[in-house]
This record gives structure tokens, sequence and C-alpha cells, in this order.
């Protein structure tokens, strides 16, 4: 990967005498959107707010546009847009006023190449607010309100954007158009995305790129259809012969059918091949890492005890 | 212009644009009217007794304690309840977001803090020049001196306020780490009536704090010369008021800038997030 604009060596992250990141690594390049994905606990608000300079780390080398987010200077942040969940901040003011006013910060880092801020009118095209400009925040509708706040993470055109669960509590509609909305922002600018979800569905839909997560570490890192091969890797493969049902589970089904092929020829009907999902991969990943782990958790004690 | 200048001059706007929006706000202004017109009717309604002793206008010597305790309030409480809801709503965390956000957000805190002490003092200050009798007989000079203690007062006390609202960590708080030492420091400053009604010892806590000292300016300006004998010392001292007005502003710009900024680094989505959970679990 040429250019990274994220790269995470070794982080390591521990509260009192527990450890939440226990060695995680991972690069991201320019232009990639990157989905990290693991069940709730497994440490991805901590990675991505350590990642956007919010959160001090225990260990481990972090570099975001080639800075230290612990140590960067302010002026780094003009290339970082980070998606907040608004709430209930800036009630009173208008659509217009806030994307304005947050937009300010960014005049002084404005290039021929990436302009800032971002015109108010075309951003609030790009998140399909327009129409909305001036209407009071407090009165925007939940989805409206997402809107905005990805709006407000692209108003200083960032190279790097970091979205932590952006559609928790979504409804389906909601959620879909949100996708577009991300969609739209990776053609745009090259910008490159790190979002954390506990949906794979979202991730499988967003991401270039997945790293799933698990008790502090990435356990897996690729492409959706990367890993889903990686994991259990096989397929299905179901056939009828002579009027009985078949299923074989084969990690090259491919090969698998043209034998079927070889041997019986027309005497195959309703052949069907169904790669395992990256909803199963996943889980697979995730109960052979733990799995795995609690084999050596209990380990430990008997060593302790023969001492 | 450099970054960090061109975001204070943006957090300059940002404390324009609030106070706009807070005079059009019914809730905000509803409080300034109630207020302003509760303390009217009883200055009117008293503008013909004296107070027993002295010849003066009940009123007239009633109104510079009003006054003092209204900075007091507006400076110390406002800044210190807008700052814990404003974390727990995630605007301060979307001002750290952006470069020179958080010098840009404090810069907007001040302007529109200060501008929000004005409205309440207008209201205050000109009705009573239509109804009272020898108001600031000092003339000029007098309002000159009200004018003085307003931006000076206001400007020294407001880091009070961003300290403490950067250490209370809940809305609830703010009523017994503000309100309720406000309210004390006021009732004790003379505010309600003459500080040489107290004991000694509590005159003496009293001139420790600026209230008192806000008071004593704006009655060395609303009054006449004579009165000062019913000050702590028996006598006028400016440059007293003066001293302990700017003491507490120094101290406070050394304090607040480190308590605000440790406050600060704490905030992440995260934080924001539990902190919006346990609101909803406390209203709900």
């Amino acid at each position: 990967m040429s250019d990274p604009v994220i790269e995470v060596d070794d982080l390591r992250m521990r509260y009192g005498a527990k450890d939440v990141l226990t060695g995680v690594d991972f690069h991201v390049g320019r232009g990639e959107v990157v989905a990290l994905l693991g069940p709730n606990g497994a440490g991805k608000t901590t990675t991505i707010e350590i990642l956007e300079g919010f959160r001090s780390r225990s260990d481990g080398r972090v570099r975001v546009l080639g800075e230290d987010p612990a140590t960067a200077p302010q002026s780094w942040r003009a290339g970082i847009g980070i998606v907040l969940q608004s709430w209930r901040d800036h009630g009173r003011w208008s659509v217009r006023a806030l994307l304005e006013h947050l937009g300010e910060f960014y005049a002084p880092y404005s290039t021929p190449e990436r302009r800032r801020p971002r015109d108010t009118d075309e951003l609030l095209a790009t998140v399909g607010l327009d129409g909305l400009a001036d209407r009071r925040i407090a009165k925007l509708s939940g989805g409206e309100r997402r809107r905005l706040d990805v709006a407000i993470g692209i108003v200083g055109r960032p190279e790097v954007l970091f979205l932590d669960e952006p559609t928790a509590g979504f409804d389906p509609e909601a959620r879909r158009d949100f996708h577009d909305i991300v969609h739209g922002l990776v053609d745009l600018d090259d910008t490159s995305i790190l979002l954390t979800t506990h949906d794979l569905a979202e991730a499988e839909k967003l991401a270039d790129r997945i790293l799933i997560l698990s008790r502090g570490r990435i356990v897996a890192d690729g492409s959706p259809a990367q890993l889903a091969r990686e994991a259990a890797g096989s397929s299905e493969v179901r056939w009828t012969r002579g009027g009985e049902s078949f299923v074989h589970a084969d990690h090259d089904a491919t090969a698998f059918v043209r034998g079927l092929f070889a041997q019986y020829g027309e005497e195959i009907t309703d052949l069907e091949v169904t790669r395992s999902s990256l909803e199963e991969t996943y889980m697979a990943l995730v109960h052979r890492h733990e799995a795995a782990e609690d084999a050596v958790g209990d380990l430990e004690p008997t060593e302790g005890a023969a001492r | 212009m450099n970054p960090r200048a061109h975001a204070i001059k943006v957090g300059v706007k940002r404390g324009w644009t609030e106070f706009k929006l807070s005079l059009r706000a019914p809730d905000d202004l509803s409080f300034y009217l109630l207020w302003a017109g509760g303390l009217l009717v009883f200055l009117f309604l008293n503008r013909h007794s004296t107070v027993e002793g002295t010849g003066l206008s009940a009123s007239v010597v009633a109104l510079p304690g009003v006054l003092a305790a209204m900075i007091a309030f507006g400076a110390v409480v406002g800044p210190s309840y807008q700052l814990v809801l404003e974390r727990e709503d995630g605007t301060l965390l979307r001002a750290k977001a952006a470069p020179f956000g958080l010098d840009s957000y404090v810069t907007g805190q001040v302007v529109y803090q200060f501008l929000g002490v004005l409205p309440m003092l207008v209201l205050l200050l000109v009705p009573p020049v239509f109804f009272l009798d020898g108001l600031v007989p000092r003339g000029a000079v007098g309002w000159l001196a009200v004018l003085g203690v307003v931006v000076l007062g206001t400007l020294a006390i407001l880091p009070v306020g961003f300290i403490i609202g950067s250490l209370a960590r809940k809305p609830s708080h703010v009523t017994t780490v503000a309100i309720l030492p406000v309210m004390g420091i006021a009732a004790i400053s003379g505010v309600f009536f003459p500080i040489t009604a107290m004991w000694a010892w509590v005159q003496v806590v009293a001139q420790v704090f600026p209230v008192y000292w806000f008071g004593h300016a704006l009655r060395w300006a609303f009054l006449p010369d004579g009165a000062g004998a019913f000050e702590a010392g028996g006598q006028w001292n400016l440059p007293g008021a003066f001293a302990v007005i700017v003491l507490w502003g120094l101290v406070g710009l050394v304090l607040s800038p480190r308590i605000l900024g440790r406050m600060a680094r704490r905030e992440s989505g995260s934080a924001v997030e539990a902190r919006k959970a346990e609101r909803m679990q406390r209203v709900g």
C-alpha cells in the first residue's frame, strides 16, 4: 500500500488492570474505506478515539497523516474530519449558520488542490439537506440531524474521515440514505474513511477492506470477499442426480463441480453453489479467536499451580 | 493572519451570534423581563421611602447592590451552567475537533457571557433614570464608573465561572457550587442591607470577595459623597475596590486556562455518549 494515511503498529491500551487493546496493527491507504468491525467491547471506539487524538494510548506507534495524534499541532486537525453524533448542541442555530461558522476554522488551510471550507450550498446538496439551510437545528428530524453531522465532518474537506458507529439507532431507511452519502464521499476528494461498526452488513456494503477486532486485537484483515475465502472457506454444492439430492462442502467448489460433470455429465441437474456468507465467516473468525484465547487462559492457572 | 488569531476572530463572531440568538429565544427573554420587571416594580414602589437616619431614597440605595449581585450572578452562574450543558451536549467536543477550536470556543463564551450581562443592566438602569431623583449625582464621571465596574467586574469574575463549569460534573452541581455560594456571598456583601449592619468578622470576609467592591464602587457613583460613612471602612475606597477586582481577575486568568484545558482534554465521543446515557436515566 503506497502512501498510508493511517499507520497503527502494536497499539496497546490499558485501563487500570484491564487490557482493552493488546497489540493492534493496521494501515489505511489514501482513498481507502476501511471498516473496523467487532462485537461490543472489542475496543473499536477506543481505537478510533486514539486516532482522533481524543484519547491517549498506553503504548505503540500511531501516525495519522504523518503525525502522532497525541502530540500533533492544531493545524493537523484541519486534515481530519470527525463525524460526531449531535444530540442537542447548537439547537438554536440555523443549519447554514452552524456550517458556515464551523467551516471558517478551515479557511487558513485552504490550498489550490483542496479548497477549504466546502461551499455551504454544495455541502447541503451532498448530504441531502438542500432546502433546510435556514431551519433551526432543534427542529430537524433525527435523520436530518445525522446528515448535518456528516456535513460538519466534511466541511473542512478532510483527507481522513472518522466515523464511530455512524448508524447506531438508525431505522433501515436512514441507514440506506447514510450509505449513499458515504459512497458519494469516497468519489470526492480521495477521502480516506475509517468507520467502526458492529453491523456486518454495513461493513460489507461500505468498506473496501474490513478489519475484525476481537478482544483488543485484529483477527482478520481483508476485502469482504477475501475474508469469506479465508475463513472456514468452504462453499456448499448442492445437486440432484437420478432423483436424489446431494450436498457437498468444499474449499474449491469450481474443481469439484468440474469433476462432477466429468464423471456424470448430463445426469446432474439443479446444481447450486453457495459461498459461505460473510456473516458466517465473521462468526467463525470471532469464535475461533475467542476459543483459542480462552484455551490459553485456562492453561495459565494450571501452570502457576504446578510451579 | 495566523491560524490561531483567525480562530479567535471566529470565536468573537460566535459569541456575537450566540448573543443575537439568545435575544430571540423566548426562554432567555422571559428570564430577563421577569427579573428586571420584578426589580423595577420594587424600585418604583419604594422610590419615595427613605432609609432611616440617612435621608437617602431606599431605591437609590438598593440599586447599586442589585446591580452588583446581577454582575456576579451573570458572570459566574451563566458561564458555569453553559459550560456544563455544552460539555454534556457535545458542543465542546465539536469545538475540539476543529483547528484551534477550543481557543475559539472560549473566546466565544467570554464574548457571549459578557454581552449577556448587558440586557439586564440596560433594563435595570434606564427606567430608574426617569423615576428616581438624584441618581448618579456625580454626572458623567459617575456613569463612567458604572461602566467601568460593569466591564472590569464582569471580565474579572468570568474565569471563576469557567473554573466552576469545568469542575462541576452535571447541571445540578452548578446549583451547589455556583448559585448557592454566589447568593451567600451576595447576602454578606451589603447587597440587601448596609454591610455595617453585619458583625465585624463577616465584614472582613465580605471584603475578600469582589461582590462587595462592585457594590461599593457603584454606590460611590449612585449616592452622594456623604454616604461613604455607611461603607465597611467608614469611607469610600475606590483604589481598594479596583485592587480587589483586578486581583480576582488575575488569579482567574492564571488558573482558568489550566483547569479548562484539563477538563477539555478528557472530552471524547464516548465521554459525551456516557453523559448522555446518564442524563437519559436521570430525566427518564
